[in-house]
This record gives structure tokens, sequence and C-alpha cells, in this order.
């Protein structure tokens, strides 16, 4: 019998791993990437595998990146499944990001404003030409001048006229964290954003540019686009006041958009949130430009438009999930395949017994 | 275990072998984690049909490959089970394989590939062939727990129409099928209405595996990881398949017996065996037919 029914699942799958773990590895007459060299020269990466992993661990992420040769989304699911072990055991502060340590801010809204623009290192003003003298030592960083002072948010500017609205006023509940409690409608902002924070990089990208092309467009300014470390500061019950636990390297973008005014509301600007961890300044500013556009039905706009709908983006906002469901259709489907062959094979011969019906009548 | 069993009192106590996995607890989740998933069992087979939110964690296994119904086994799972996992009707397809393994690695419990001598049976797209009996637990893997998700793609909407019992939609979908085809289309995740009041996915099983839903003396959980829903069947539940009076629900299996052990009333696997479309048929439940031919080898 030509049959021989489909065994050594096992051995297949040692002998995949083991195949998988030699690719990874590549040439063995090449030295070997280590993780410190990834974290150190492949620093976007690794922000960008700390924010959509939702972990902020540099050197995990680096490991991740290694593992999973590069494949940042694969990387972030690493990142992901280890994550979800670790006991959640509070919330810090909101993060003053007016106090951040900057390495970056710029504004399109104002020339100059207190604090000064801060170019810092950005791809920005670069020429894209491919450099052949990139593993040569590079110059010395400049020389940092003298700390730039005091650098408000530069909404606070507006602020003073009353011309852009104002933070909520902070909840004493607790936050919501879709990674304990499921999504839920009507989502609440803060539900929002930390889906987006989770969010994939290109979809928000995308979903951001479609607003700029029509589809529920926002008049965005970027106010502000900061980039710094920024100290988290958590208070324990126990303790009863605050410590500082430590810095985080966060992006963050406020997007100031035109606002005709409402009913309650005198015309003025609105504002779209992004921030991200790590370097990540096309995260931040997708994740603004949606996050506004999402608040389309709240401020008594027209809806409709893909990002304007909170269910479709926050249920297609995680790669890690649709990466696993686009994926899983490589596993075997042939039970169910099997019925619709059944099916098919019937409707065919429907119709090939139809025309015969029609004639003898 | 039975579901008068699944309190927390009872099921926190698994403690780990020496030859497991020390670094994670046993089966994988943390206990307040498996303590949330029982509290939302309970709740599913106190409604049995009905879809409970919970707080899906993320696994070290990608969504789509059973991250649900992994959480839910990780969650009932005793050290005195013993385990079988399915995938496609068959024991040693390669995610069934992995899947077993990571319960072997991470609970240390006994597996199986007996239908009868299993207490859990993790699945995906199959009931098995053999009755299920009493005290069986048979764990579901779900990838879109809505079942009318491709007529009404907003969940909110379809928790709504849940609520109002208004299943209009379905019927009339399936109404349109006859129409167009002359009789109802759908052959896998055929919709059923558990218990008279919720319509729900059996997840994607052939609809010849409907019936076996009906009345089970085993306990049938389903979980969907991706989409963070549970739902359940308790023992006896009456399950039936959506139909019309002048349309009743057929169960639809390729026309031909098992090539292997000859039986003409199982689910088939159609198998290609060469380049000019030569087929033959074969049991797709693995364990049945093996069970069979070993039976008619020692006879």
């Amino acid at each position: 019998m030509a049959y021989v029914a489909v065994k050594g699942g096992e051995r297949a799958i040692d002998a995949s791993h083991a195949w998988l773990a030699s690719a990874r590895r590549g040439d063995p007459a090449l030295p070997a990437i280590d993780a410190a060299q990834v974290q150190a020269q492949l620093g976007r990466a690794v922000d960008r595998v700390m924010a959509e992993g939702a972990c902020y661990d540099r050197e995990l992420a680096a490991r991740a990146i290694l593992q999973a040769q590069g494949d940042l989304i694969e990387a972030a699911f690493l990142l992901r499944a280890f994550r979800t072990t670790l006991p959640r055991f509070g919330h810090s502060r909101p993060v003053d990001t007016a106090a951040m340590r900057l390495q970056r801010r710029v504004s399109a809204i104002f020339k100059d404003m207190p604090g000064g623009q801060l170019l810092g290192p950005t791809y920005d003003y670069t020429h894209r030409l491919l450099d052949p003298t990139l593993s040569e030592a590079p110059p010395a960083p400049p020389e940092a001048d003298a700390a730039p002072g005091d650098t408000p948010p530069v909404f606070a500017i507006l602020n003073h006229e009353g011309l852009v609205e104002p933070d909520p006023a902070p909840s004493a509940a607790a936050p919501a964290d879709l990674t304990r409690e499921p999504l839920a409608f009507p989502a609440g902002r803060d539900t929002r954003l930390q889906a987006l924070a989770r969010g994939d990089e290109g979809f928000l990208l995308a979903l951001g540019y479609s607003t700029q092309r029509g589809w529920g467009g926002t008049h965005p300014f970027v106010g502000e686009l900061r980039v710094g470390e920024a100290a988290v500061w958590l208070e324990p019950p126990e303790l009863g006041f605050p410590i500082d636990i430590g810095d985080l390297v966060l992006t963050e973008c406020q997007m100031v958009n035109q606002f005709a005014g409402s009913k309650t509301a005198p015309p003025q600007f609105t504002r779209g949130y992004g921030l991200c961890f790590g370097h990540g300044e096309r995260k931040a500013m997708g994740m603004a430009l949606v996050d506004r556009a999402l608040r389309a039905e709240e401020l008594g706009e027209a809806t409709g438009a893909p990002a304007q709908d909170i269910e479709f983006v926050l249920y297609h906002s995680d790669n890690v999930e649709a990466t696993g469901f686009v994926e899983h259709l490589k596993l075997p489907h042939y039970v169910d395949f099997q019925s619709e062959l059944e099916t098919i094979r019937r409707m065919r011969a429907d119709v090939e017994a139809a025309p015969l019906q029609e004639a003898a009548e | 275990m039975t579901e008068d069993t699944m309190t927390d009192d009872t099921m926190t106590e698994d403690t780990m072998t020496d030859d497991t996995m020390t670094d994670y607890t046993f089966a994988y989740l943390d206990e307040q984690t498996k303590r949330m998933i029982r509290r939302a069992l309970l709740k599913a087979v106190a409604i049995p049909g009905h879809q409970v939110p919970f707080g899906s964690r993320e696994m070290p296994l990608p969504y789509g490959w059973g991250t649900g119904g992994i959480q839910v086994t990780a969650s009932i799972l005793g050290r005195d089970d013993v385990l079988k996992v399915i995938d496609q009707g068959a024991d040693d397809t390669t995610n069934a394989v992995s899947i077993r393994r990571f319960f072997a690695r991470t609970a240390g419990v006994a597996t199986t590939t007996h239908t009868a001598d299993a207490t859990i049976i993790q699945t995906r797209h199959r009931i098995p062939e053999h009755p299920l009996h009493e005290g069986q637990i048979l764990v579901f893997q779900v990838p879109m727990p809505e079942p009318m998700s491709k007529l009404q793609p907003s969940r909110a909407e379809t928790r709504r129409m849940h609520a109002m019992a208004e299943y209009g939609l379905m019927h009339v979908k399936l109404y349109e099928d006859i129409t167009r085809y002359g009789h109802i289309a759908t052959s896998y995740d055929y919709p059923v209405m558990v218990h008279g009041r919720y319509l729900m996915s059996p997840s994607p099983i052939p609809a010849f595996d409907n019936p076996k839903l009906h009345r089970s003396a085993a306990l049938q959980l389903f979980g969907a990881g991706r989409e963070k829903r549970i739902y359940a069947i308790p023992p006896h539940t009456d399950v039936v398949s959506l139909d019309f009076d002048d349309h009743p629900f057929r169960a639809i299996r390729a026309p031909h017996a098992c090539a292997l052990c000859n039986d003409a009333t199982t689910y088939l696997d159609e198998v290609v065996t060469d380049d000019r479309g030569t087929r033959m048929y074969v049991c797709s439940d693995t364990d049945h037919c093996t069970t069979r031919v070993a039976a008619q080898e020692a006879a």
C-alpha cells in the first residue's frame, strides 16, 4: 500500500529546531554577534522590540533580536512571552516628561520657545547615500552645550491663552491594563493609549498616514516631539512616599489639531498623544495621529474612516496577535478542507444535473 | 474533574515533581492566572454557550496555535490527569506533538493517545470518534469564538445581539445558502444553539462532529486565547445544529470506508497517493483507526 500514516512529528520538530539553530548562527567562520553589540549598534531595533514587546529591558530585547535572526516581530513576541510571566505589583506615577533629560526636542509650530529647539541625533537631514566608510571609527560626538535649562511642554505655552485643551484631570482610579483584563467597548482613552503604545509601528504609521490623506483628517501639527530620559517614580503602599526606581528613554509626541468647537467647547486646538519606549519618532507620531482620530466621536466630529473606528484599530494594532492568526493558516486544516471538498463536489453535481432537469421539464 | 470539583481549594494544590521544569509554575501559568481562568470557566459552565471574556495571557506558543485551549488545559490540569492532544483528529500532527510536549515538560503529567484512557483531551478541529464518558473533559482550541463574526464584524454589536437572543441574521444566512445552492453550504464551524439560549461556534470541527456535542457525557470547554473568550457546554446539555424543518441538518462525510480499518461510519481524510489524482480515504481519528486495526489483526 502506498500510504504510510504520517508519523514522526517529534523527529521532524527536533530536526527543524536543529536546522533553525544552525541557520540562525550562520557561517561559523564569521565571529558571532554579541547581544551587547546589538544593544550598542542596533539601538533602534532594540527600541522597537521593547515598545512592541511592551517590556523595557535593553539586554533582553537585544538577546531576543539575536534569537529571532533580526525578525523584530518575532523578537517582540519572545519579549512578550517573558513579560507575561512577571508579577504585576503596581503602577508608577505618570512619568513627568516635562522634566526629561532631553536628547532631542523639536516643535513645528513655533520658531523658538523657552528651552529652544534641540536637533539631537536624527536622520532627518542626512542624505540617504550608502556610506562606504561606515565601519571606520566615527568622528567624536560634539560637546554638549550648557544645559538648556527649563524646557516646559510647548502646549503649555498655548494653554496660557486657553487656545488648547488642557490635560484631562488625573483620575484616582487605577489605569486600565489590557494585558490583564480583555478589551471591552466603549474603550477608555487609557486602554486606547495602552493598545497603541504596544501596537505595531507599521500599522500605526499606515493609519496615521491615511488620516493625512483624507480618511478621517485631523489637521495635525507637531506641537512637540521630545526624546530623552525620564525618571519612573513608584509609590509602594507600604512606604507611603514615592521612590525613583530608574530612568526610561522615551519618545513623546504632542500633536496639536484644529477643532471647530462644539455646543459644549469653544473653538480651540485639541491634542493627540503618542508615547513609546526608546527612540521611536515614527511610532510616537503615528500613535498621536491615530489617538486624535479615535477621539472623533467624543468630539462630535464626522466618523467612518478606518482610523476613527476604535474597535477596528484596537483589535488589529497588535502585531503579535496579528502575526499569530495570519501565520496559523500554515497549520493543517485538512479536516475542514475535506468537508469543503465534499460540499463543493455536491454543488457541482447539482449544477451539472440542473440543465438536464430543465430540459426534461 | 467535573465542574462541581473545580473549586479553588481542590485545584491549587499543584506541586512540582522532580523531573519537570523548575523555572516555571506547574503547567506554566502562575496560580493567580489559573484561578482567574477557573473563575471564567465556572461562569461559562453556569451559562452554557455564553462567551465569557477573560484576561488571556501571552503564551510561549503563538496565537492561532491553540493558546486558548492551552490556557484552559493548564488551569484544570492536576498531577493525576492523563492528557491526550489531537490536531485534525491525529495525535502525531506536529502541533499536537508540540502541545503535548509543552505539558509533559511544564507539568510532567502522563500523556496518552487512547481516547478512553484520557481524563483531559485537548483538540483542534475534531471530536474523537470514541464516545466520551463521564468525568472526561474535552478542551477545544477556538480561533473565532463569535459565531456571527462573518456577518457582523463588531463585537460590541454581536454582544448586544447575544444579550437579546437576536439570531435572525444567522438564519437568514442559512436561508440564503438554500436559495442559492439548494442546501446549507456551511460544512465546518457549523453554528449550534446551546441549551435553547445561546448561539455558539463549535470551533472549526466538521459539521459531521456536531451531533457529538449534543448531550455529551463529558464536560466540553472552549478557549479562544487571541479573542480572549471562554465558553462551555456542561455534560448532558442540549446542543442543536441550526436548520429548517424542510432542510434538516445533515452531517457530511466522504462516502467511503476507511482503507485501513474499513470503518464506513467515521470521518475520513482524503489522501492523495500519486500525481494522477488517485485518492485513498483513511480515518481522521488515528487512535480509533489503529485500535480497530490492532483488534482485527488480533482476531
